[in-house]
């Protein structure tokens, strides 16, 4: 027989018991279009942080903490030390655990490793609202690593971390409340920025908004520049220059000309002085691997469910051999091979598989779009730039791959049986 | 090299199950079948006709004795060449139908020529000159499922005579039939044999049927009683009952 005439003939006997056929269709399909989602959300939420932590990354950045002593539960208090414990229980660590500061020593020591560039402390600033010519102050906060980081621009240019002069990164929700008439509009124009001292003294500093930007998940908040964070640092102190002498995190830059294995191995050498340096490229993949946690949770319960659907397809087709013993007693007595006809019903297995699949995965591109268009206006569109089901088509195509197999590896079983069959036992058969 | 063509089986014995259900079906049958002849297998039912079709036609494999197809011993075939032989050689009418239903009458007759990989245009002009020459050729797309009985039978010959084979076996092709109809089916097999020489092996208990072609071996108990050579008939090969007790 020849394959294209096995193909036809698989396909037609699939359709010969009709309702059989579609639900076991439907059980594949459920899998199908259960994975098909999962991955789009999976590749969505990537592909946004990828957008967003992507854009942000400047590759040639350390983001530097002090090792965090590991105080595990069990260890018991650790004892007082006035030489390390100079401890700003700082925000800026991962939350739950506690990052003593780094002082200005440790800086120099920082600066002094053989790889580093330049590193600087990262100053937080506690803005309490933005105005634009004597408008409605709105609240408002600065990211304070946003001088390193690179914005996802809707207007404008990014910060200039030289300049003199004090830069703002306004984020594109701002613009309108303003007084804006578009982001362009927006750029060049001169705003003012209130800010409360640690006496409780307001004071008030102007900057120009050099670009607007998308707020990103990982970087809320408006960007500024050296010049300004300094300026907005200075009127926090209120003139008392004594207190911030502690950073919780600084900032290094490292030669640009490292390769990627000088990187990690200048990690190392910080590691050892008792520093941890990430780069940024690092925290994005503990994000990622969060994501990628959860997606593979989803992916798990779409794949039992295929495995469940896999029993169907092998009932089905076990019945259809039962069926068809007669059918099939008469091709091998006129000279059909085993081989043949276990490809016969293999086929049969693959056609019901990529139904299924097919199916499946159509229907969840269709209602995936449309409800990721909803969920875009709707709940999400606090999350500009994020299109939470991304329907990537390798990876459709791979869903698609993925249930044939298990489609056909469920018919080998019965495609065996029909195989092996005896053809005068079966033409016997009543 | 046709002159040759014949099936040449030696003591063949054949039994089912084991043990206390052990049935021996045939117990040493010989048979020798020549070109372009008619041969039937008589006997009452159940007394192994079909199971020794089976065997000549390398359905199934004999337990004890030896089988030449054309002068090969069938046991030195491979499975490959056996299924060749059965796709191109030879023509099947079982003795129930085996149409396959939801199917097209003219699907049903080119399943032969589908397994042996003729291309699509080929087989289907090839089925049609079948079905025209059965007078079927109006039915040829009406699914299987809605013919009468004859004409069942006549598609079922269509089938076994579409691959243009040098021998059919019939197991009752007209067991299923009333009088007239088996009559035209009894005469469309005969004129096969005439007309292009293929040899039909017909296994039957009916007595008519038998007389009409050119010689009966008869089976009882799974030996063979008799061999009877019709009279109508020129002088083919008489074999001798070598089972006859
Ligand atoms: N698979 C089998 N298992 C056990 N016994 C079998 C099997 N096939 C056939 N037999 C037995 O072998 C004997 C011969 O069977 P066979 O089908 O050859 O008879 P037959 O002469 O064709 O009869 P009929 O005219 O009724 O078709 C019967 O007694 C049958 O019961
Ligand atoms: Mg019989």
């Amino acid at each position: 027989m020849r394959t294209k005439d096995l193909v036809a003939t698989a396909i037609s006997n699939t359709f010969r018991s009709k309702l059989r056929t579609t639900l076991t269709v439907l059980a594949i399909f459920v899998g199908a279009f259960t994975l098909t989602l999962t991955n789009a959300v999976g590749a969505g939420v990537s592909q946004y942080v990828d957008a967003q932590v992507g854009a942000l990354g400047s590759p040639d950045v350390f983001i530097i903490t002090q090792a965090s002593d590991a105080t595990a539960a069990g260890d018991g208090p650790v004892k007082y030390d006035a030489a390390s414990s100079a401890s700003v229980s700082s925000q800026q660590g991962p939350p739950g655990t506690t990052t003593k500061a780094l002082t200005d020593a440790d800086l120099a020591t920082i600066g002094d490793t053989a790889g580093i560039v330049s590193v600087d402390p990262i100053r937080s600033v506690q803005p309490d609202y933005i105005e634009y010519d004597s408008g409605t102050p709105y609240e408002f906060s600065i990211n304070a690593t946003s001088a390193v980081t690179t914005a996802d621009l809707t207007a404008g240019a990014q910060l200039d971390g030289g300049a003199t002069e004090t830069q703002l990164m306004l984020p594109d929700t701002f613009v309108a409340p303003l007084g804006f008439a578009s982001a362009e509009d927006a750029v060049g124009a001169s705003v003012s920025i209130g800010i409360t001292d640690i006496l409780g003294e307001r004071h008030v500093v102007d900057a120009t908004v050099v670009g607007v930007s998308l707020e990103s998940l990982l970087a809320a908040g408006a960007g500024a520049n050296d010049a300004l964070i300094a300026e907005l640092a200075d009127a926090q102190s209120g003139g008392i220059d004594t207190a911030v002498t502690s950073y919780g995190v600084a900032v290094a830059h490292f030669d640009t000309a490292l390769s990627a294995d000088a990187v990690t191995a200048l990690k190392g050498d910080l590691a050892t002085a008792g520093y941890s340096a990430s780069t940024i490229e690092d925290q994005l993949g503990a994000v990622q691997t969060v994501i990628n946690g959860i997606v593979g949770v989803l992916n798990a319960f779409a794949v039992i469910a295929l495995i469940a659907a896999a029993f169907g397809i092998i009932n089905t087709l076990l019945m259809s051999v039962q069926e068809r013993t007669r059918e099939i007693g008469l091709m091998k007595a006129m000279g059909m091979s085993g081989g043949k006809v276990y490809t016969l019903f293999s086929l049969e297995a693959i056609v019901i598989g990529f139904l299924g699949s097919a199916i499946g995965a159509g229907v969840a591109i269709g209602l995936g779009s449309a409800l990721s268009a909803v969920l875009s206006q709707g709940l999400l569109s606090g999350l500009p730039g994020l299109n939470i089901l991304l329907f990537e088509p390798l990876s459709v195509a791979f869903v698609i791959g993925l249930v044939m197999l298990i489609a056909f590896l469920s018919g080998t079983l019965p495609a065996q049986r029909a195989a092996k069959q005896n053809p005068i036992e079966s033409l016997r058969y009543e | 090299m046709d002159s040759e063509w014949v099936i040449d089986a030696q003591g063949l014995e054949k039994s089912y199950g084991s043990g206390a259900s052990r049935f021996d079906a045939l117990k040493g049958v010989s048979v020798q079948i020549a070109p372009g002849e008619t041969v039937a297998i008589v006997g009452k039912s159940g007394s192994g006709k079909s199971t020794l079709m089976h065997l000549l036609a390398l359905l199934d494999q004999p337990d004890q004795g030896t089988l030449q197809v054309a002068g090969k011993d069938a046991k030195s075939l491979s499975k490959r060449a056996v299924n060749e032989l059965r796709n191109k050689e030879f023509g099947f009418v079982f003795q129930q139908f085996f149409l396959t239903p939801n199917v097209s009458v003219l699907d049903n007759v080119i399943l032969p020529l589908k397994i042996a990989g003729m291309g699509g245009k080929e087989r289907r002009r090839r089925g049609m000159e079948v079905l025209e020459q059965l007078e079927l050729a109006d039915k040829a797309g009406n699914k299987a499922t809605t013919l009468s009985g004859g004409q069942k039978q006549r598609v079922v010959i269509g089938r076994a005579l579409v691959n243009a084979p040098r021998v059919i076996f019939a197991d009752e092709p007209t067991g299923n039939l009333d009088t007239a109809t088996g009559a035209v089916v009894e005469d469309i097999l005969f004129d096969l044999n005439r007309s292009q020489g293929i040899t039909l092996v017909i296994v039957t208990h009916d007595e008519e049927l038998a007389a009409r072609c050119d010689r009966q071996i008869y089976i009882r108990d799974g030996l063979v009683v008799s061999h009877a050579t019709s009279t109508h008939t020129g002088a083919h090969t008489l074999t001798t009952a070598g089972g006859a007790a």
